[in-house]
């Protein structure tokens, strides 16, 4: 059903007019031309389209968009405050955590929203929140470290 | 179009530079010194696989540089990045023989229009093939500037340096001249066929420092564009419908429910049926609704069956290595070995599925597309559409991981078909599902190995036969007087009928199998000998690159001698692979009531002769062992007859957070030799390690790859 949608799109608030049953990822990627979100399997199984909803972290290809109604989401493109990088996008950086970069929007989303809920995870904690996001290049090792480097960065603080 | 059509590596009916012309060409490119370099070592790469040179490679036209008048340096070349590096490592080859800094290097990648044509990016050929003759481009570009600065600065050019991006006067360090300047006002071509004056690695500033990631930022904050990224106006998404099974043929087929949706388009194009609109998934929706039926034949071959059928239809041996009498081998031999080795198909199951954007205007078109080859996807594209070759423009952006499965390219080819069509431009993006039919796989294969050991535990026979899998690192290195290596059909899909559905190049393709079959089957003589499997080999090894890499993985692992299996848990695998040595070393723990695998730890040395970024050439080895464990565990394609069973990462496993051990890498430093390829070497003896280290924890020996939990616990239970 055509239906207009109102909520904050990286700190901006929006509106859409769109059928509403249509999932939030092809809305995000087509309507709205934020393509750092990435479909991966469609199914929910890879992350590779995780955005934050409300400090959650969502699988966006299986978020019908009609319930995003008056939250406040936040894709890859809305990680950096003003040109710098958010400390978890550094830290990315500095550890070249990642090789095609395909996945790397939805791993460091995922490692945000842990953040937020456990600002001081340990190896395992890292391991389990990002047990259900594919790397098909094998950077495993590098996200981890990144993710330590990042919560200690940030030492706490999400916020950036 | 049928996949055998295009096998891989056939190169000889796709010609060089069918688009402009060279000067054409070259005059895009403005001002500024270009230099533009042919590569010897294509040649070499050429010989090696059998082929004369010149066998479709252009002789006088692969690499080139450009010194602009804001004295940046651009790289074009046709090789593309898909997460190995090469964006960065390339630049460090090109910064260090024109002594510039690596960051004032742009790299200008995979656009047939403006990329010198490249045969494409697989095989670990980027730095081993590629680098050298874009060294020499750069060695060439920097005694140009030095003659132009003889002249600027009125000394003889013998007198000057270049450092930094400035020719200075070596007696009068204040008499000096910019790159920059020297390239203002300039239209300076240079063609030149190397006699490389490359450096000497004691003289690398560059080369063999590590570098960060030069994408990495845009990866991190989702500005990097990979073809499914690419907006056109008007642009239409076009869902293919795919059928069943390979061999399922179309009954009846009602498009009128899709066509029923506001904005829908359905083109029927022979075989291609595809439903095109505004947006993906209403057209995706769409394609649901249409009402089809298929005729299936009955299924004669399934995921257990089809080794007995490759063994009925295996084809024509080759021996591709010899030496001795199989049968004195065997009079002497105290301890025989006969033992038979399988692995299944496994999927390429990159993060990016397919992906191509076409527009077609007139008799033109432009295409963006996910492909490790887009020379010959442009070439493919032609063909289809029936234009002039130098009429199609094809342009990789970013890949998102290829691992051999981006070689096809036909996504891009759908796509031409469909923006041809409709007169629109059209994105191609296959589903998760599309993508595990659509795909090429690693081809199911059979290694069969007899052996003998004498008493004093030498190898004295070794009689190997590899079906389906091909030619790669199936040649033993250990010192045996009596073997012989039989190939038997290759890893390429054009060369068979046996197999149910198209096989391809997956990194590094026969070599994951060929390495499983004899580093296993190493181990298993080293035990019944009662040697410690890296005693074992080093007595049967002369080769002292390989010795080398084994005591470094032994030294940094810790390893201690015993026979197995110890009860450790601790293995140990070698291998070559196009110029690279390396040792594996494992350490696993088996749960023995469910067959589980976990991989605690894993060390591998590496001898890649010059590691030009130690940085980048040590993460492909991390990414090489995590991806492995997937093939060695639980990775294998599913399949009745022609249908492929697994659709998405619910049934098809590949490596997860969870299953990471503690990787450690040991590059070896070896100057005196040129840098050979990292993006492949470490994959390739993950399943022997395992394989090894769960005989060493539970005295079961795993004879298929991928080693479930079922197998291991059946091979357990048999004990």
């Amino acid at each position: 059903m055509q239906e207009t949608i109102r909520f904050i799109l990286n700190d901006k608030p929006i509106s859409v007019s769109v059928d509403s049953d249509r999932m939030l990822l092809w809305v995000l990627r087509t309507d709205l031309g934020l393509t750092g979100t990435k479909f991966g399997c469609g199914e929910g199984f890879c992350g590779a389209c995780t955005v934050i909803i409300n400090g959650e972290a969502v699988r966006s290809c299986q978020y019908p968009v009609k319930n995003v109604e008056g939250k406040k989401i936040m894709t890859i493109e809305g990680l950096a405050g003003n040109g710098r990088l958010h400390p978890l996008q550094q830290a990315f950086v500095e550890h070249d955590a990642l090789q095609c970069g395909y996945c790397t929007p939805g791993m460091i989303l995922t490692v945000y929203s842990l953040l937020l809920k456990n600002p001081s995870p340990t190896p395992r904690d890292i391991l389990q929140g990002l047990e259900d996001n594919l790397c098909r290049c094998g950077a495993h090792t590098r996200i981890v470290q990144a993710v330590q480097t990042a919560a200690s960065l940030m030492k706490g603080a999400v916020k950036r | 179009m049928k996949h055998d059509e295009h096998p891989d590596f056939m190169v000889d009916e796709i010609g060089p530079p069918s688009g402009l012309c060279r000067r054409d060409f070259l005059k895009l490119l403005g001002g500024g010194i270009i230099i533009v370099v042919s590569s010897g070592d294509a040649e070499a790469f050429f010989q090696e696989r059998g082929r004369g040179p010149g066998a479709g490679y252009p002789s006088d036209f692969n690499a080139y540089l450009r010194i602009g008048e804001d004295g940046r340096v651009t790289c074009y070349t046709g090789k593309i990045e898909q997460g190995q590096g090469a964006i960065t490592a390339l630049p460090q080859m090109l910064a260090e023989e024109l002594e510039v800094s690596a960051e004032s290097v742009d790299m200008v990648m995979g656009d047939t229009d403006l990329c010198p044509w490249d045969m494409g990016t697989f095989g670990s050929q980027t730095i081993r093939s590629f680098g050298p003759a874009l060294r020499a481009a750069a060695a060439e570009a920097r005694a140009v500037l030095l003659e132009l600065a003889a002249e600027k600065l009125q000394v003889p050019a013998d007198r000057l340096e270049a450092k930094a991006g400035t020719v200075y006067d070596k007696s009068r360090p204040q008499a000096k001249v910019t790159y920059a300047q020297l390239a203002q006002g300039k239209k300076i071509e240079r063609h030149v066929t190397p006699k490389p004056a490359l450096k000497k690695p004691a003289e690398f500033k560059v080369m063999g420092k590590p570098f960060n990631r030069r994408d990495a930022k845009v990866k991190v904050t989702g500005e990097a564009k990979y073809a499914g990224d690419i907006r056109l106006p008007g642009m239409l998404y076009a869902k293919i419908l795919r059928p069943p099974a390979h061999d399922a043929k179309l009954k009846s087929l009602d498009t009128s429910p899709a066509e029923k949706t506001s904005g829908v388009r359905v083109v029927r194009d022979g075989d291609l049926i595809a439903v095109l609109h505004e947006y993906p998934d209403v057209a995706e929706k769409a394609l649901a609704s249409i009402k089809v039926q298929y005729d299936r034949p009955e299924a004669e071959v399934d995921d257990k069956t089809i080794f007995d059928r490759l063994l009925k239809s295996s084809p024509e041996g080759k021996a591709v290595a010899q030496g001795g009498n199989l049968d004195e081998g065997a009079k002497i031999a105290a301890l025989s070995f006969d033992e038979t080795y399988l692995n299944s198909y496994v999927a390429h199951a990159a993060m990016e599925t397919h992906t191509a954007l076409a527009e077609v205007k007139g008799d033109k078109a432009t295409v963006w597309a996910s492909t490790q080859a887009p020379f010959r996807a442009k070439d493919e594209i032609a063909q289809v559409l029936g234009f002039p070759p130098q009429n199609v423009r094809l342009i990789s952006p970013f890949v998102g991981g290829g691992f051999g499965g981006k070689t096809r390219n036909t996504q891009a080819v759908q796509a031409a078909r469909l923006a041809k069509i409709t007169g629109k431009p059209v994105q191609v993006a296959w589903t998760r599902a599309d993508e595990f039919f659509y795909d090429t796989f690693r081809p199911a294969a059979i290694v069969k190995i007899k052996s003998g050991v004498s008493n004093s535990g030498q190898i004295v026979f070794w009689d190997y036969q590899v079906l389906f899998a091909g030619e790669r690192s199936s040649q033993q290195f250990y010192n045996i007087p009596h073997h012989q290596t039989v190939v038997k059909g290759e890893w390429g899909g054009g060369a068979s009928s046996a197999h149910p559905f198209d096989v391809g190049a997956w990194r590094a393709p026969g070599s994951n199998t060929n390495v499983f079959a004899r580093e296993s089957h190493i181990d298993i003589m080293a035990a019944k000998a009662g040697i410690d499997p890296v005693e074992f080999r080093m007595m049967n090894l002369n080769n002292k690159r390989m010795q080398r890499v084994i005591q470094a993985a032994a030294e940094k692992f810790g390893w201690t001698p015993a026979k197995a299996p110890s009860g450790r848990g601790v293995g140990v695998a070698c291998a070559d692979y196009v110029g690279t040595y390396l040792a594996t070393m494992a350490e696993v723990e088996v749960r023995k009531d469910s067959g589980e695998v976990m991989v605690k730890r894993v060390v591998c040395s590496q001898d890649m002769g010059v590691a030009v970024n130690p940085e980048g050439a040590t993460i492909q080895v991390e990414g090489c062992i995590t991806m492995g464990l997937g093939y060695t565990l639980t990775e294998e394609i599913h399949f009745k007859g022609r249908e492929i069973l697994d659709l998405n990462f619910d049934t098809y496993h590949i490596p997860r957070f969870s299953w990471l051990p503690r990787i450690e890498t040991v590059l070896l430093d070896s100057p005196e030799l040129a840098p050979s390829g990292g993006g492949e070497p470490a994959i390739i003896t993950i399943g022997a390690v395992v394989a090894n280290a769960i005989y060493d924890a539970t005295g079961a020996r795993l004879m298929q790859l991928p080693m479930t939990p079922e197998r291991v616990k059946s091979a357990i239970q048999s004990l």
